[in-house]
């Protein structure tokens, strides 16, 4: 009898239990990134500049002390059999709260195509797309800080399609609103700025994989802020910024099996073309016509379980816009940026990663030498990264 | 612009172009899939394999390779059961082919067509990297893999109408000459009932919930954490009480924890296949299993 009681007692629980997991399987996979930075500069990043190369207020070299680095909560999920949707909010420091990716796109087009809504970043070079958690650095490639400001964010349509081919072949297209540095303002009725991909890559035998990239971006800017020495007194400019990169990935694994040890070489080039009107603060307008170019290799190697070691090497090269600027942020001053970086990571587990920095930052006037000190933990959901 | 979308419409139409292939092309993820759909479909599916033997399939990178494989599939054959979290997802957003989408028939999750052991009642990573739907290492039970060969007959089915007979008839034979094989491999397995093995990682619970073994403890301190110093040392002190007969682990994991572990305790370190292609014996899944128990026996006669 007591039997009986103990199995009436267990198949009646078993519904509720069943109805309860099955509202929540819906729920969208959530994932949370908790990161956290300690940062020692000989010099004020506040101050920062680059001679002869319009930043943004991102394009500074990070924060002294402690901060919260790029923590990041993402929600993401099948909509309906024809839609995925995804978004990520980044958690800054100074108890701001950004929407970093909220898109929709498709899943059933099929015939290679994708086609994406909402706010995404930029699938131009390598290092746009990724998230600040997947970078291998601390911070971001020189020229990725110096000419997107970190990376190329926007709101806008993403077309995207992969052909039939033995060797991954993708094409890709963005329209975008244009309100992001290098874009400004939304000119254009909010089409202000456009950009188109190829990339292409394969496997090379067992052990190694590769991909490469070339992706132009045009950007309209109506009276985009310069940030300057002095930030009360920005600079303007309005224009049109045309981005070409170029982008090289290698991965090497022995047969294919990245647990052990792995290494990846990454390689990038950036060449930017600034045309319209700069209005110093306080001066009046100046016909702007600059090139600057900018370049990176980095290579991170993995040479035990849980330990890598990275090395990176940035560059940038300013032309000189004549004489009509000397004395303004565009003047270059016969400055020839570049920066190294080495850095040492432990993960404990693939959710948790301990990191040390060093950089001989040589881009500003002043060399600086830079220790940054990180952590970066990923709960909740088991997040796919891409190559 | 202009010229971007010209190249789109004329790549298209080349491609619209092109005779459709009569062949079925299959995505497997794993070797053992790539191995049991050429046994059911034969040269009627030309299969693609993202993983061998000696890669770690919770840990594979999204390559461009595999992209332009997927974009191509019709089917896409996988173990499922959160083994391909890590690089799946983002295959299937990036390849924009509808056919194969979770959800579709194209879509085939080995692990979901048969019961799971180890489905955890409360999910918490401070267990490792442990995956809500149960262990999803199925391929290391025969009968597991026989009802799987049946769901994926009928799913073949489905996709290529075209060959039913040809896939019925296959189906039936596979099934034929498995039941005689896994008579043999269960006879020839006895001696095996009831021994003491410490393992690498969570992946033989299958093996060992069809032979009767029992799991005397694992190098890794956690599923999908490496092995530590610390906890080879505190396995080793418990082995003394509780001795086991042999180590075993997979032909892509780390041999040194094994070796290590067999040289301080005397049991021997058993390097077995996992997979279809994990050995010079594992051609097939037949070779597998025959293989798996060929270096299972040797050990245990050894450990005497």
């Amino acid at each position: 009898m007591k039997r009986y009681a103990l199995l009436l007692a267990l198949t009646s629980a078993i519904p509720s239990l069943a109805s309860a997991e099955g509202s929540n399987a819906f729920n969208p996979d959530i994932a949370l990134i908790l990161s956290g930075t300690y940062g020692q500069f000989q010099h004020d990043p506040a101050g920062y500049a680059i001679p002869g190369v319009p930043l943004t207020a991102d394009s500074g070299p990070g924060e002294r002390g402690f901060t919260l680095g790029e923590s990041e909560l993402s929600m993401s999920a099948n909509i309906d059999p024809d839609w995925y949707g995804l978004l990520t909010f980044a958690m800054a420091g100074d108890n701001t709260t950004s929407v970093e990716n909220a898109y929709v796109q498709t899943t059933s087009l099929g015939n290679g195509v994708t086609v994406r809504g909402g706010r995404f970043f930029s699938g131009i070079g390598y290092l746009n797309e990724q998230h600040a958690h997947t970078w291998d650095f601390v911070d971001t490639a020189l020229p990725y800080r110096a000419f997107l400001g970190t990376q190329y964010k926007d709101d806008g349509v993403q077309l995207r399609w992969v052909a039939p081919l033995d060797l991954f072949t993708e094409f890709g297209a963005e329209w975008l609103n244009g309100s992001n540095f290098p874009a400004g303002g939304s000119a254009n009725n909010g089409r202000g700025a456009w950009s188109t991909y190829v990339h292409v890559g394969d496997d090379v035998g067992d052990s190694n994989s590769w991909r490469a990239g070339l992706s132009y971006l045009a950007t309209k800017a109506v009276d985009r802020n310069t940030i300057s020495v002095n930030p009360a007194n920005d600079d303007l400019f309005t224009g049109t910024s045309k981005l070409l990169v170029a982008d090289f990935v290698w991965k090497w694994a022995p047969m294919g099996n990245a647990t052990q040890r792995n290494f990846k070489l990454q390689a990038e080039y950036l060449h930017v073309n600034n045309d319209g009107d700069f209005t110093p603060a306080g001066g009046t307008v100046i016909p702007y016509d600059g090139k600057n170019n900018g370049w990176y290799v980095q290579g991170i190697y993995q040479f035990m379980p849980r330990w890598r070691i990275g090395l990176r090497h940035d560059q940038i090269r300013t032309n000189d816009p004549g004489i009509a600027f000397t004395g303004t942020v565009l003047d270059p001053q016969g400055h020839n940026p570049s920066r190294n970086s080495l850095m040492l990571d432990f993960s404990n587990s693939e959710f948790s990663r301990l990191r040390l920095q060093f950089n001989r930052d040589e881009s500003a006037l002043v060399a600086d030498n830079q220790w940054f000190l990180q952590y970066q933990m990923s709960l909740g959901a088991h997040g796919a990264h891409q190559f | 612009m202009k010229m971007l979308l010209k190249l789109f419409v004329t790549l298209s139409l080349l491609m619209a172009l092109q005779p459709a292939s009569a062949q079925l092309h299959v995505f497997a993820c794993e070797p053992e899939w790539a191995a049991l759909v050429h046994e059911l479909a034969g040269d009627t599916a030309e299969i693609t394999t993202a993983t061998t033997a000696y890669q770690d399939p919770h840990q594979i990178q999204a390559r461009p390779s595999l992209i332009a494989k997927l974009r191509r599939a019709d089917l896409a054959v996988c173990s499922g059961a959160g083994l391909e979290v890590g690089w799946m997802p983002m295959l299937l957003r990036q390849a924009g082919n509808d056919a194969v989408q979770p959800g579709r028939p194209g879509y085939f999750e080995a692990a979901m067509q048969v019961h799971r052991l180890e489905v955890p009642n409360t999910v918490d990573r401070a267990m490792g990297d442990i995956h809500p739907e149960g262990n999803p290492h199925v391929q290391m039970d025969p009968r597991r893999m026989a009802t799987i060969a049946t769901a994926l007959t009928e799913r073949l089915k489905q996709i290529d109408p075209a060959h039913t007979a040809d896939y019925t008839a296959r189906g039936a034979d596979f099934s034929k000459r498995w039941q005689a094989a896994m008579i043999a491999w269960e006879s020839k397995a006895k001696p095996l009932h009831g021994t003491r093995v410490v393992v690498h990682h969570r992946g033989w619970v299958y093996l060992f919930d069809w032979l009767g073994l029992q799991e005397a403890g694992d190098l890794e301190p956690k599923p999908g954490v490496p092995p530590s110093a610390g906890h080879l040392a505190e396995l080793k002190t418990e082995l003394a009480t509780h001795p086991a007969r042999m180590v075993i682990y997979a032909a892509y994991q780390d041999e040194r924890p094994a070796q290590w572990l067999s040289h301080e305790t005397g049991m021997p370190a058993v390097k077995l296949p996992f997979t279809v292609g994990g050995s010079d014996g594992a051609k097939d899944l037949f070779g597998l299993f025959d293989d798996t128990l060929d270096k299972m026996m040797g050990a245990l006669h050894e450990s005497h």
